[in-house]
């Protein structure tokens, strides 16, 4: 480190190339650290668990051709019965949605029937006394509902019910501290005739329908309440025993078209696993994180690559003065720590200017995208990434340098 | 002469394969990169109807006052069933109409086949002319058949193959949702994307067709729900299909044809008038709050692109920009290091115009080669977005000429740019100073 001097003043003479080098380090370093983020972004994204016993669970999309109302509810309860009573089958359900489903109804709640803002958004989820055992949820304190507090509400048809079963984040969000249980919650608050509900469950985890950046403010907001949708559409969830999900999966159409034939299960995700609705869910995230991915390892390796190829320009070109430093004495070691020492100055320099580009860059993506900003461990673990690989990248040459006999010195040409 | 550079220019890449092949897929890298990202930017982000766009308008009328609007002020992005229907009544502008989206089943005449479930709108019959939708037989519905509530339905070319294998089939019958409706229409191959009609239910895009149209008033009628995003502001007072007709819960998507400036602004003027009317009445409580946008300020308004493919594009910019830079470096190293030759042939006297002229060369060669294996990955990058992106978007993604021929253009502008550095260092060699130092 203290023949800084030389080396500058060699730098000096290859201004352009050192100031390119630096530039492609500084852009590199700016790039992989926002698209590194993003990559994290999505992938604790798609990691989240929804509460469900994902492993052994089956969603079926259900529709009744030509009958509203009551009707429908009749087959739909036949349905349930049916299903319950496979072999192969822990418990059936019957809901309006269900976690990372996409599309289901969502409320602003409140413990004061007369606030005008709601402290909380959540999705809401029609259930009955199989719900929690059919999703597999934990149910963390209180009770499920019983038999004869579930009621058939008209298609279309909302209102509060006397007991709801809440997430435990909805809960800890409305009372926090851990007091929910038993207090009142208003489902409908500001509208006319606002009724309370009594929170009579707190289940661990439930996610609500959504995998959009929309909804991930209020991911693990839900309320499950006492109600059936009579009418036309809806959803099954199915929970297998564990290791007959995939017998399941090839007879349960079968099976339910038996019952009734005069319905529609859509043949293209009318019958998915659950693992199936994850990755649908997730898929453009998957992709955003696999491309990112791909981009990364290029633009490092072609950086990498690009330190090789310069560095080994200069050597070649230096290789008469190096042999003179040999002759007079500089050892391997000298010659070695010169290029390395070069190195980690114009990548001082490039990650320097790429620090400021990385948060420059990050800053203008929250503006014009839905992102967050990132924190500045990124940039320092960027910084370290990006000086190592220039050591690295440098070695071969500065090694070759080293190797340089004392003879070129006399050589003329 | 251009002969002779070209030799020289493979003969010098030649010398050191290594550099040369890192230029070149350098240049390939970055080139298919920014292509393939482009692809699916241009698919997304194109004018679905380019022709009319700017005739087409989308009002919003703000029903939910201060409290239901969205932080920027704008009031909602779908119409209620009140201000739907008033606004059809009035009927102000040249076409317009109102539409939801449905999801009926239909029940096939042949017993043996099971009934099957399709997408679709209900919509007025000045929707088909409005967007100019291309019918294989038949045609859209009368404004009497709106008004008389007529049982008649335009299909898709799909559903007709599916049903009629694919004879023309205007006049038969259709059992949808246990009614049997008649139809007057088959489309031709209609499936824009962005689904620009009802960016609201769609999110722009879609990967399934609109299949069955029926007219607005017939599917109230026949109680096919809506199947698209209900939005309220309250729970609706009554309860199913009905209910949310009489409610303020917003569900219905509106487009309007207006031919020049002076109908917009009249247009307008007759939105504000409407909303000082309800607020007259008593219905809002609030001064007009109204839009009217023009189909492509609507689409960037409802952020139809997906943010995803803008990232993208910009990172895989970012990705060809390091990419020049890196070759920027290489060349200068490779142009300078045979500054003695540069010295030797200007000393022969060849004028600076011919060492821009060898070197533009050796750049360009560069930029062809990049270019060549740019094509070959934009052709694996196009075919494999599917791994990356929704099913729905990348399936919008194309290969085509004019994108095969901007990927070598680009290749080759960017190299020869990225070229141009280089060799103005090179014709800056002092001939004497070179011949003398050696």
């Amino acid at each position: 480190m203290a023949h800084i001097q030389p080396i500058l003043a060699a730098l000096r003479r290859h201004k352009a190339g050192t100031v390119l080098i630096a530039l492609q380090i500084a852009l590199t370093l700016a790039i992989v650290c926002n698209a590194l983020f993003i990559i994290q972004q999505r992938v604790s994204k798609l990691m989240r668990p929804t509460g469900l016993i994902e492993s052994d669970i089956l969603a079926v999309e259900n529709r009744w051709v030509g009958v509203t109302g009551e009707v429908g509810a009749a087959r739909t309860r036949g349905d349930l019965l049916m299903l319950r009573g496979l072999p192969g089958v822990v418990d059936a359900s019957f809901s309006n949605s269900y976690p990372l489903r996409g599309g289901g109804m969502s409320l602003g709640v409140n413990k004061d029937p007369d606030a005008k803002k709601p402290i909380a958004q959540t999705t809401i989820y029609f259930s009955d006394e199989h719900s929690i055992n059919a999703m597999g949820l934990k149910l963390a304190a209180g009770r499920n509902f019983l038999p004869q507090e579930i009621r058939w509400m008209a298609p279309n048809a909302f209102e509060a019910p006397a007991q709801v079963v809440v997430s435990r984040a909805l809960a800890d969000k409305v009372y926090p501290g851990g007091a929910a249980l038993g207090k009142p919650i208003y489902l409908s608050a500001g509208s006319a005739g606002s009724k309370p509900s009594t929170i009579i469950g707190i289940v661990e985890r439930l996610q609500v329908p959504w995998s959009g950046t929309w909804a991930s403010n209020f991911m693990e907001n839900a309320v499950m309440v006492p109600f059936q949708m009579s009418g036309a559409t809806g959803s099954y969830i199915v929970r297998a025993k564990p290791g007959s999900l995939a017998d399941l999966v090839k007879t349960v159409r079968a099976q339910l078209i038996e019952t009734n034939r005069m319905r529609v299960i859509p043949e293209k995700n009318g019958i998915r696993t659950f693992a199936q609705v994850r990755e649908h869910a997730y898929q453009s995230d998957r992709g955003m994180a696999l491309l990112m991915g791909v981009i990364c390892v290029v633009l490092l390796a072609i950086t990498a690559a690009g330190i090789v190829g310069l560095t080994s320009f200069w050597v070649g070109e230096r290789r008469k003065q190096i042999g003179v430093r040999r002759a007079l004495g500089a050892t391997r070691h000298d010659i070695l720590s010169y290029f390395l020492t070069e190195n980690l100055l114009i990548g001082a320099g490039g990650v320097a200017v790429g620090a400021l580009l990385a948060v420059g860059l990050n800053l203008w993506m929250v503006s014009q995208f839905e992102m967050s900003r990132f924190p500045l461990t990124y940039v320092a673990v960027g910084v370290v990434a990006l000086l190592a690989l220039g050591q690295a990248a440098v070695l071969a040459p500065a090694l070759r340098a080293a190797r340089v006999s004392p003879v070129e010195a006399t050589r003329s040409v | 002469m251009f002969g002779y550079y070209l030799e020289l220019a493979i003969r010098s890449l030649k010398r050191s394969p290594g550099l040369t092949a890192l230029m070149v897929l350098a240049v390939g890298f970055g080139v298919a990169a920014s292509m393939t990202t482009w692809s699916v930017f241009r698919a997304v982000s194109g004018d679905p109807i380019p022709w009319k766009s700017a005739q087409l308008f989308v009002p919003q009328i703000d029903n939910w006052g201060p409290n239901g609007r969205s932080s920027d002020g704008e009031p909602p992005v779908a119409m209620d069933y009140t201000d739907a229907m008033a606004l059809m009544r009035d009927h102000r502008a040249r076409r317009q109409s109102a539409m939801y989206q449905i999801s009926p089943s239909i029940v096939p005449a042949d017993a043996g086949k099971h009934p099957l479930n399709v997408s679709g709108h209900a919509v007025y019959g000045e929707f088909f002319p409005m967007l100019d939708v291309p019918f294989k037989y038949g045609s859209g519905w009368s404004a009497s058949d709106d008004t008389n509530r007529a049982q008649v339905v335009v299909i898709s070319s799909k559903l007709n193959q599916k049903l009629f294998g694919g004879a023309n089939s205007v006049g038969q019958s259709v059992n949808i949702e246990r009614r049997d409706y008649r139809v007057v229409g088959v489309l031709d191959d209609w499936n824009p994307q962005p689904r620009f009609y009802d960016v609201v239910n769609s999110g722009g895009f879609s990967s399934g067709t609109d299949d069955v149209f029926l007219p607005f008033q017939t599917a109230i009628q026949a109680s096919i729900s809506n199947d698209g995003n209900t939005n309220c502001n309250a729970v609706p007072a009554e309860s199913g299909f009905v209910g949310l007709q009489h409610s303020a819960c917003v569900w219905i998507a509106y487009m309007a044809e207006l031919d020049d400036a002076a109908a917009v602004t009249a247009y307008r003027e007759y939105l504000d008038g409407y909303a000082r009317n309800q607020q007259k009445a008593g219905r809002f409580g609030w001064a007009p709050n109204n839009r009217l946008r023009d189909l492509p300020a609507w689409l960037s308004s409802q952020r139809v692109v997906p943010s995803d493919t803008r990232v993208s594009l910009l990172v895989a910019l970012g990705l060809l920009l390091v990419c020049l830079v890196n070759t920027v470096g290489l060349l200068l190293a490779k142009f300078l290091r045979r500054s003695g030759e540069i010295g030797v042939r200007r000393a022969l006297g060849a004028p600076r115009s011919a060492i821009y002229a060898q070197f533009l060369t050796e750049a360009g060669i560069v930029g062809v080669a990049g270019g060549v294996l740019g094509l070959l990955l934009t052709v694996v990058g196009v075919a494999s977005v599917g791994w990356v992106l929704p099913k729905d978007i990348a399936d919008l993604a194309r290969l085509d000429v004019s994108l095969l021929v901007l990927t070598l253009l680009v290749a080759v502008v960017a190299t020869a740019l990225a070229g141009l550095y280089p060799t103005w260092r090179a014709s800056q060699v002092q001939p004497a100073w070179q011949l003398k130092s050696n």
